[in-house]
């Protein structure tokens, strides 16, 4: 029988402020979940710390709510180790961008096969509105005490000079896109990054819903706000990388950092960067290890009614006198 | 005949010191001695000091003694940094062509070292250059074999028509281990063999260094004088292994089905990782081939943090450490503690703090060991004595892992990491694996992970496994792995964790928690590598008919307070022996048996302990006039 998106929500509590960019995210999973058809053992969100990191209790498959900025080890170590396991990893902008940026770096250096979703809102919310990462130069939110002094980190960016083989952007409030954003991070193979845009209602005064819609810009003539937000597919954007050549990867790459980084009057979402040519994790690894992804780590027996059945004799005449 | 023995190699990191005691070490070994041999080097990649002390002896041996009977030196550094080292009667083989090397000229000292040794060639009337030192052993009875090891390469050239030859001072190694076995009168086949053994891989950089090799040895036989030492091929004992220390817990993660190895490069532990990253494809009984994945990651956190995501598959999964990267494990080791996750660390510890001696040995880490971490949790901190040991332990701490799901921390040191020894083959058949409450199917779908159970441990599920769905989180949770708060709901789960702690002590065998070794008025409490040191010098006072009793302590977190109290009930004198400045293991001592050791021997210079100076001071202790706290500082 198939699933429905409500077998994928817990009865856990949500906690969440009223009006949170953050439901979006977790209804689009779930939406994204039922509509591929993945059976709930076979899916693990995998979470970091904070508001988001609350987001594992929701879903209705394995969750891992771990720590601060250490989500994206935890994940990877899972997914290697089973890489039959469909692993969705999400984190707030602070978790994976501050604390956790060298795990976010080596993540893409490695190219394992799951997605990884950032909740960026701008600001630290469970602690009380602080700058994230992603919080402009000068900028003062509504509990910062004086404007920020640190620029801002480029997620989309920096998940392309990383190694990441996808890198998208959504907005929390257009949860259709960003369902359809989570599946094809999902099905493609290699780290999928995903950016989504979380207006923070209770401490980010400045990147707000009304601000995304544009309700702060209203057109003369037609008397209607000009939202800020566009979507690259409405546009001739290509973001595929298709063949393995010097050229056609740099200009894909360059494209989407200079496209990723407008701000302000248009901001785009969408896919901005996909590159199925780099090899994922798992076949890098069976290059030494041939059997590997047939019989990776959490499928092997190690014993036999408790009698080890690795044999280390070989190794040990080696060593014989 | 020689019964006990010390050859010792020094040279400038790079030059292939260790190569050179490796081929001594298997050449005497396959003349049926036993073997102990342990490297010291500096945080350097080339230029430093290093050296290799190899004890040979017709008796099991465990530690190496006090000075050396023979040092060869192809360098200025080793004559001023060990000459003083070389025992009555010993001998020296140098390379004559460094008589004239001042210690001014050797920019590697350290000038607390170039100080000190400076004063002492002056207070002796002695010149401060190698001649001086030399002039010193040679008073002290060393005889003194003077040989240009250029002028051998420039001979062993022209004789083969091969003019590279001439200028190839990095085979300096393999002249000094063949002219001293040429001295040693060994016969000259063992060491041909060995070289072919240890050059395998490369025929003709085999060849070669045979040919030198030959030289050399013919060289020395025709000579030098024939010394004082004889020594004579006796049986080679069945099933006797010669390897170097880190082999015991590598091959121990293999046979134990660690499927999964996450590490940050770290001295002394990387060697480890290494090692099983070489032997990754595994050969399994009746079954297709397995393998152990080895994953260097970013840094220590990850590490571990990829080694419990592995773990929540199911998988045995471990990192190896040291200090500096245990101490950056702390926070995912607190996780692993609240969501029950059973992971292994092993732990080879260095000398501290901060990066402190980064090469050199220590045990200071104990503390740190079992009380790094956010909050309270159960854990398991377990501490082997030697190689052999290691490899059975490893396995057994894994099954702990499982049984009790928790974190375990698996103490080793610097010096079994580089020690090289001979001892008896593994033995396979000793080794069981248990899971625990793992499962491996589930009927229905109202599994809850952290479910109350009589003792406490709740039956586990794993990634993947239908019907078994569970939550994790860093924070306190309920039984279904969610989010709780509810202080009825805390006590609960504190109970069920911490109550594993007198569980575990209940149920592991006592002899796997404390090892008494033997047993007198005087009783050394010790833990970790000082065993080998320990066991040599009771052996030692034995022949002089003092027996001296030995309880060494495994299971170290949680303390096995009772059976220790029980062990040493028939001792009138605890003398608390380790490898760190404060004794931390008497700490504990104090601590679970409100009773002070009598006792202290300690040595925190970073070179492991000899047996020849615990046997000095524990005489010291056994006459009465020791002091409490007894600091040992043999070595370079």
């Amino acid at each position: 029988m198939a699933l429905k998106v409500g077998d994928y929500k817990t009865d856990v509590h949500n906690d969440w402020c009223p009006g949170c960019g953050d439901f979006g995210i977790v209804n689009a999973i779930q939406m994204a979940l039922a509509e591929m058809e993945i059976p709930r053992h076979q899916s693990a969100i995998f979470s970091g710390i904070g508001c988001s990191g609350k987001t594992s209790h929701f879903i209705n498959v394995f969750g891992v709510h771990t720590l601060h900025g250490r989500v994206l080890p935890f994940a990877q170590g899972a997914k290697i180790s089973n890489p039959n396991l469909e692993i969705i990893a999400v984190g707030g902008d602070g978790d994976g961008l501050g604390i956790g940026a060298g795990h976010f770096v080596a993540a893409g250096r490695r190219n394992v096969n799951m997605t990884y979703i950032i909740f960026d809102n701008a600001v630290y919310g469970l602690t009380k509105g602080q700058a994230s990462p992603t919080l402009k130069l000068g900028e003062k939110t509504k509990s910062l005490p004086t404007p920020n002094t640190n620029y801002d980190v480029n997620p989309i960016g920096l998940a392309i000079a990383s190694g990441f083989t996808f890198a998208a952007r959504g907005y929390s409030y257009d949860v259709r896109q960003l369902k359809n954003l989570i599946i094809a991070a999902v099905r493609h193979k290699g780290l999928a990054f995903l950016d989504v845009l979380q207006p923070c209602p209770t401490y980010n005064d400045i990147n707000t819903k009304d601000w995304f819609s544009g309700e702060d810009r209203i057109d003369e003539t037609t008397k209607k706000p000009m939202p800020r937000i566009y979507k690259l597919e409405d546009t001739d954007y290509d973001p595929v990388v298709h063949y393995s050549d010097e050229t056609e990867l740099n200009q894909k790459k360059t494209q989407a950092i200079v496209k990723s980084l407008e701000w302000d009057s248009k901001i785009p979402t969408g896919i901005f960067y996909k590159n199925e040519l780099i090899t994922p994790y798992t076949r890098r690894l069976t290059d030494k290890i041939p059997n590997y992804v047939e019989n990776p780590s959490a499928l092997q027996n190690i014993s036999k009614n408790n009698v080890p059945i690795t044999k280390i004799n070989q190794i040990l005449d080696s060593y014989k006198v | 005949m020689v019964s006990d023995f010390t050859w010792m190699i020094g040279g400038p990191q790079g030059s292939g010191v260790e190569t050179a005691a490796n081929i001594f070490s298997q050449v005497f070994s396959k003349m049926g001695y036993q073997i102990f041999g342990k490297r010291e080097y500096y945080s350097n990649i080339k230029g430093e000091h290093s050296y290799f002390a190899v004890r040979i002896s017709d008796k099991k041996i465990r530690s190496s003694v006090k000075g050396t009977n023979m040092l060869i030196a192809f360098d200025a550094e080793t004559i001023f940094r060990h000459v003083d080292d070389v025992l009555e009667n010993g001998i020296i083989i140098y390379d004559s062509t460094l008589e004239n090397m001042k210690i001014s000229d050797v920019i590697t000292f350290e000038n607390d070292f170039k100080d000190r040794l400076e004063n002492i060639l002056k207070s002796k009337n002695k010149e401060s250059n190698v001649k001086g030192m030399l002039e010193l052993a040679s008073e002290n009875g060393v005889t003194i074999h003077s040989v240009s090891f250029r002028s051998l390469l420039t001979e062993l050239s022209e004789k083969l028509e091969n003019p590279r030859i001439k200028n190839m001072s990095r085979m300096f190694n393999v002249l000094g281990v063949s002219l001293s076995l040429g001295l040693l009168m060994i016969p000259s086949e063992k060491l041909t063999e060995s070289i072919n053994s240890i050059f395998s891989k490369k025929k003709s950089i085999a060849d070669m260094n045979v040919s030198a090799a030959n030289f050399a040895y013919n060289y020395a036989a025709a000579k030098f004088d024939e010394p004082n030492f004889k020594f004579k091929a006796k049986e080679i004992e069945e099933n006797t292994l010669l390897v170097q220390g880190y082999y015991g817990t590598s091959l121990g993660k293999i046979i134990a089905g660690c499927r999964f190895q996450s590490y940050y490069p770290i001295t002394p532990a990387t060697d480890e990782s290494n090692f099983l990253e070489t032997n990754e494809i595994l050969e399994i009984n009746e079954d297709r081939p397995g393998s152990t994945l080895v994953i260097q990651t970013e840094d220590e956190i990850s590490a571990i943090g990829m080694a419990i995501g592995s773990s929540l598959t199911g998988v045995r999964s471990a990192t190896c450490t040291s200090g500096p990267g245990f101490v950056l494990m702390a926070e995912c080791l607190s996780w692993a503690g609240i969501n029950e996750v059973p992971v292994v660390i092993t732990f080879y510890q260095r000398s501290g703090p901060s990066t402190g001696l980064p090469t050199r040995h220590g045990q200071d880490d104990l503390l740190c060991a079992i009380n790094s971490g956010v909050g309270e949790f159960p854990r398991i901190v377990y501490a082997s004595g030697n190689v052999s040991d290691s490899f059975y332990d490893t396995t057994q701490v894994f099954n702990y892992a499982d049984i009790f799901q928790i974190p375990v921390i698996h103490m080793l040191d610097k010096f079994i990491a580089s020690s090289v020894t001979t001892c008896q083959r593994f033995d396979e058949t000793k080794v069981n694996i248990d899971r625990g409450k793992l499962l491996d199917e589930i009927p229905s779908d109202n599994y809850r992970r952290f479910a109350h159970t009589e003792d406490g441990i709740s039956p586990r599920s794993k990634l993947g496994l239908e019907n078994g769905i569970f939550w994790n989180t860093g924070d306190e949770s309920d039984i279904q792995g969610h989010i709780s708060e509810d202080p009825v709901n805390r006590i609960q789960m504190m109970d069920k964790r911490q109550s594993r702690l007198d569980y575990i002590l209940e149920k592991i065998p006592e002899s796997e928690q404390i090892v008494k070794h033997s047993e007198g008025d005087f009783c050394i409490v010790s833990w970790g590598s000082t065993q080998g040191p320990i066991l040599d010098t009771i052996e030692m006072l034995k022949n002089e008919g003092i027996n001296i009793g030995f309880v060494e302590i495994k299971l170290l977190h949680p303390f096995p307070k009772e059976l220790l109290k029980k062990s040493l009930s028939n001792s009138k004198t605890i003398i608390d022996i380790e490898a760190n400045y404060t004794g931390q293991l008497g700490s504990l001592i104090r601590q679970n048996l409100e009773k002070d050791p009598n006792y202290y021997i300690l040595k925190f210079t970073g070179r492991p302990m000899t047996c020849t100076e615990l046997y000095d001071t524990l005489k010291k202790i056994i006459n009465n006039n020791a002091e409490k706290r007894e600091v040992l500082t043999y070595g370079a």
